[in-house]
C-alpha cells in the first residue's frame, strides 16, 4: 500500500537547493499559531501545498508518508541534511502541541516520525481531546532569513477577496491585528481582473520584501490569488511566508478552506477529504442533510432553520440549562429525517432532555408530529421530550403528538419549551 | 406605502418550471392581490408554454417587455442563480428577490461587481423573500401569520422571522412589509438599506430588527440608526451561544478571529440607544414597549 505523495519542487528550478541551508523554518512553527479563519471545507498542509504549486508558488520539497519507513524513505529521496517532521491534522497550533519535530539523521527521523505518527496532539484548537496524528508530512530543511504572513479571505463588508499581509510572519495574525495593526496591509481585489501587478508589488514593498525578490513575490501573490480563485477557496493562509537562503520567498506552511457551496464543481478537492480529520457525528449528518453541531450542554435541540434553531439554543441558556447541540433540520423534514436527527442527538451520552421547536411554514406541523411519533417509537426515546409546534396546521399536530400515547411534554411557546427542557433535564440522573 | 413591493408589483418567476418555483408561484398567486401580480416565467428551453396560464418567455427581458413587469424571483438552482440574478439586472427590473440557498460566494462577489451603478435592488440570495401583507408575498414564507399594519421586520432568517411575526400578532400588532435579506455572506441589501427604507416610509412606525452572528451589517446599521433613525427600533441577535469558528446552518452565520460575535453585536446596539432582547420569545413584547 503506497500512499506516500510525493511533491515535487516546482518554480524557480535555477535555485540551488543546497542541503546546508538547514536552520530551519522551524522556529515559526514552535510558536506558530494560525487564525481560526473561516469554516468550510478543510485540508492538510501537504495537499495545499500541492496546489499552490501549480499556480506557481514555491514550497520546500516535501513526502507526506502513513508511518516511519516510509518516512526514512522520503528522507533519502528528498537528500540533504535535515528534515522538518510535521504532523499533518487540521487544527492549527501543532507546533506548540509537539507535532512538529526537526531530524538531523535518518534514525532521528525515524525516531520523530514515530513518535508523531499516532500520538494524541492537543493544539488551542483541538480542544482538549486533541486529534490522533495518521499523516506527516517530511519537508526539507531551508534557512530562513525572514518570515512574512500572507492571507486571504472574503471581506463580507467590501464584498471582494482581501488580500492582508504583513512583515510580521510566524505569528498570530490576530495578535498582531490587536496589538499592531499598522503592520497589517490589505489590497481588494477586483473580481475579473484579479491581484494587478502593481498592487502585488506595492503590498510586497509594504512588508519589506528585499528589492531584488520582488518580481518572484508578485508572480506568487498572483499565483496565491488565482489559486483562491479557481478553487472556489473560503480562506488561504501563508504562515509564514519565508525569505530563504538564495534570495528565494517560499510558502512554508500553508493553510487552505473551501466554500462548501462551490464543491459541486470542485471533485478534485472533495477527493482530498479527510474523514479521519472530521466528527463522525458531524459526518453521519452531513449525509442525511442535517446542519448538526454538537455543543457541551445536555439538552438536545431539533429546530427547523438556522436563525431559529441558533434563537432555540440562547432561550435554554437564558432558562438557566445548557444546549447540547446546534440541529436544523431544514424546510423539508421528513419522518426519515426527523428519526435520524433524534438518533444523533441520543448519541450524546451526556443528553438529558430533547427539546423539539418548529415553526411550521412550508413544513406543515402535522408532517413534523408525524415524524417525532415515529422516531420516538422507533428509538425508544430514554430522555423527556418537549415539543413546541407553531404555524402550518399546528393543531392537527398537536392532536397527533396528544393522541400517540407516548409521553410527550407540550409547550406553547418558546419561553414554555425552554422552561419545560431545562426543569425536565433536572430531573434526570447525570 | 410600505416599501419595496405593493399591489402594483408585477412579478417575473425565474425558474416557474422547477418543483419549488411551481409550488411557490402557486402560493404566492394565491395570496392577496398574487393573481394580478404575478404574471411572467422565464425558462430558455420553454418559451411559449405557460404555467397554470403564467405565459413562460425565453428570458427575463422579453418577459418585463411582453408584460410590463418590474421585479423578479428567483427559484433556480445553486449552480445557474447567480446568471439569473445577473439576467436580471441586466434587464433592468427594480428589485431582485433571490430565494436559492447554495450559492458560491464566488459567483455572489462577482454578480455583486456587475450590480455596482445598476438601478436594481437585490434581496437574498438564500432568503424567504418579502411580504407586505394583504397586498402581495414574494417568497417562501406561510402568507396566513402575517396582517396588514405598521410594523416593519427586518431578519437575516426565515423561521426566526415567522416567530418574530407571531409574536407581533399574538400582540395585536400587523406589519407594513416584512423582509428576510438572507444568511449568505456575500447578499444584496443590508440591515441598513432596509431602515433607510422604512424610515421614510409613512406606512411604518417602528422596526423589529433580527440579527444573527457574523459579519458586521448589524452594527453598521445600529450606528447608522444612532445617527439618523427617526422611529423606534428594537433588536434580537441570535447566537450568543455559537461557538466560534463554526457555520451555524447559515453560511454567513459564522464567529470568525472572535469577530461577528452575538454578544459585540448587542453592545453595539444598546450603545447606539437600540433596545434589545437577549430572549427570542419577548421580541414582539418589546417592540411593544416602544410604541407610544
Amino acid at each position: 500500500m503506497d500512499k506516500a505523495v510525493n511533491v515535487e519542487f516546482i518554480g524557480n528550478n535555477n535555485q540551488p537547493q543546497s542541503s546546508s541551508m538547514i536552520e530551519l523554518y522551524w522556529q515559526y512553527i514552535k510558536n506558530g499559531s494560525h487564525s481560526d479563519g473561516d469554516a468550510g471545507m478543510k485540508i492538510h498542509e501537504y495537499q495545499a501545498k500541492e496546489i499552490l504549486q501549480k499556480y506557481g508558488v514555491i514550497t520546500p520539497k516535501g513526502i507526506a508518508c502513513f508511518n516511519a519507513d516510509e518516512a526514512a524513505d522520503a528522507a533519502k529521496q528528498l537528500g540533504g541534511d535535515a528534515w522538518v517532521v510535521k504532523a499533518q491534522i487540521y487544527a492549527g497550533g501543532r507546533g506548540k502541541g509537539g507535532g512538529v519535530k526537526l531530524a538531523r539523521t535518518l534514525d532521528e527521523l525515524r525516531q520523530r516520525a514515530s513518535e508523531i505518527l499516532n500520538m494524541r496532539l492537543i493544539t488551542h484548537q483541538t480542544g482538549p481531546e486533541g486529534q490522533i496524528v495518521h499523516r506527516i508530512f517530511i519537508e526539507q530543511g531551508v534557512q530562513i532569513e525572514k518570515e512574512y504572513y500572507v492571507g486571504m479571505v472574503v471581506d463580507r463588508g467590501r464584498q471582494r477577496v482581501c488580500l492582508m499581509a504583513s512583515s510580521e510572519g510566524g505569528m498570530d495574525i490576530e495578535k498582531v491585528a490587536a496589538e499592531t495593526p499598522e503592520k497589517i496591509h490589505k489590497v481588494f481585489i477586483e473580481p475579473f481582473t484579479g491581484l494587478s501587478q502593481q498592487q502585488a508589488e506595492d503590498i510586497a514593498q509594504k512588508i519589506g520584501i528585499p528589492a531584488s525578490c520582488l518580481p518572484q513575490a508578485v508572480t506568487l501573490l498572483q499565483g496565491l490569488y488565482r489559486a483562491f480563485d479557481e478553487t472556489d477557496a473560503s480562506l488561504l493562509e501563508i504562515n509564514p511566508l519565508g525569505l530563504v537562503t538564495g534570495d528565494l520567498v517560499m510558502a512554508l506552511d500553508a493553510k487552505m478552506n473551501f466554500d462548501d457551496n462551490a464543491l459541486f464543481r470542485h471533485p478534485e478537492i472533495v477527493a482530498l477529504r479527510d474523514l479521519d480529520e472530521e466528527d463522525p457525528v458531524e459526518i453521519e449528518a452531513s449525509k442525511h442533510e442535517l446542519s448538526y453541531i454538537p455543543l457541551d450542554g445536555n439538552i438536545g435541540c431539533l429546530v427547523n432553520g438556522a436563525g431559529l434553531a441558533m434563537a432555540t439554543m440562547d432561550i435554554i441558556k437564558l432558562y438557566g440549562g445548557n444546549p447540547a447541540n446546534f440541529l436544523d433540520v431544514g424546510g423539508g423534514a421528513s419522518a426519515e429525517k426527523v428519526t435520524e436527527a433524534f438518533k444523533l442527538m441520543l448519541r450524546n451520552p451526556k443528553l438529558q432532555a430533547i427539546l423539539v421547536n418548529i415553526f411550521g411554514g412550508i413544513m406543515k406541523c402535522d408532517v413534523i408530529a408525524q415524524g417525532v411519533v415515529a422516531a420516538a417509537r422507533d428509538i425508544q426515546l430514554t430522555v423527556p421530550l418537549v415539543v413546541r409546534l407553531e404555524g402550518t396546521n399546528v393543531e392537527l399536530g398537536k392532536k397527533i403528538l396528544a393522541d400517540s400515547g407516548l409521553t410527550i411534554i407540550p409547550a406553547d411557546n418558546m419561553a414554555d419549551a425552554a422552561q419545560k427542557a431545562v426543569n425536565a433535564a433536572k430531573t434526570q440522573p447525570a | 406605502m410600505s416599501i419595496l413591493i405593493n399591489r402594483d408589483s408585477r412579478v417575473i418567476t425565474q425558474g416557474i418550471t422547477g418543483k419549488t418555483g411551481q409550488f411557490h408561484t402557486r402560493m404566492c398567486r394565491e395570496y392577496a392581490n398574487g393573481r394580478a401580480c404575478f404574471v411572467a416565467g422565464v425558462n430558455p428551453r420553454k418559451p411559449g408554454e405557460d404555467f397554470e396560464g403564467i405565459p413562460v418567455y425565453a428570458t427575463v427581458k422579453e418577459a418585463k417587455q411582453q408584460t410590463g413587469a418590474n421585479v423578479s424571483v428567483i427559484y433556480v438552482p445553486p449552480p445557474f442563480a447567480a446568471a439569473a440574478i445577473d439576467e436580471a439586472v441586466e434587464a433592468e427590473l427594480d428589485l431582485v428577490i433571490c430565494i436559492t440557498e447554495g450559492i458560491p460566494v464566488r459567483d455572489m462577489i462577482r454578480t455583486r461587481y456587475k450590480m455596482q451603478n445598476k438601478k436594481t435592488r437585490l434581496i437574498g440570495p438564500n432568503c424567504p423573500g418579502i411580504i407586505t401583507p394583504d397586498e402581495i408575498k414574494i417568497g417562501i414564507m406561510p402568507g396566513y401569520i402575517h396582517k396588514k399594519g405598521r410594523i416593519g421586520v427586518v431578519s437575516r432568517s426565515g423561521t426566526l422571522t415567522y416567530e418574530a411575526v407571531a409574536q407581533l400578532m399574538e400582540l395585536g400588532l400587523g406589519q407594513s412589509t416584512c423582509i428576510g435579506i438572507g444568511g449568505d455572506p456575500v447578499n444584496g441589501l443590508k440591515h441598513l438599506d432596509v431602515m433607510r427604507l422604512f424610515n421614510d416610509d409613512d406606512e411604518t412606525d417602528a422596526v423589529l430588527m433580527v440579527g444573527e452572528i457574523g459579519g458586521s451589517d448589524e452594527e453598521d446599521c445600529a450606528r447608522w440608526i444612532k445617527d439618523h433613525m427617526t422611529k423606534p427600533v428594537v433588536g434580537f441577535i441570535a447566537g450568543v451561544t455559537a461557538p466560534p469558528g463554526k457555520r451555524m446552518g447559515h453560511a454567513g452565520a459564522i464567529i470568525s478571529g472572535g469577530k461577528g460575535t452575538a454578544q459585540e453585536k448587542l453592545e453595539v446596539m444598546e450603545s447606539c440607544g437600540i433596545k434589545v432582547t437577549r430572549n427570542p420569545a419577548e421580541m414582539g413584547k418589546l417592540l411593544k414597549s416602544v410604541m407610544a
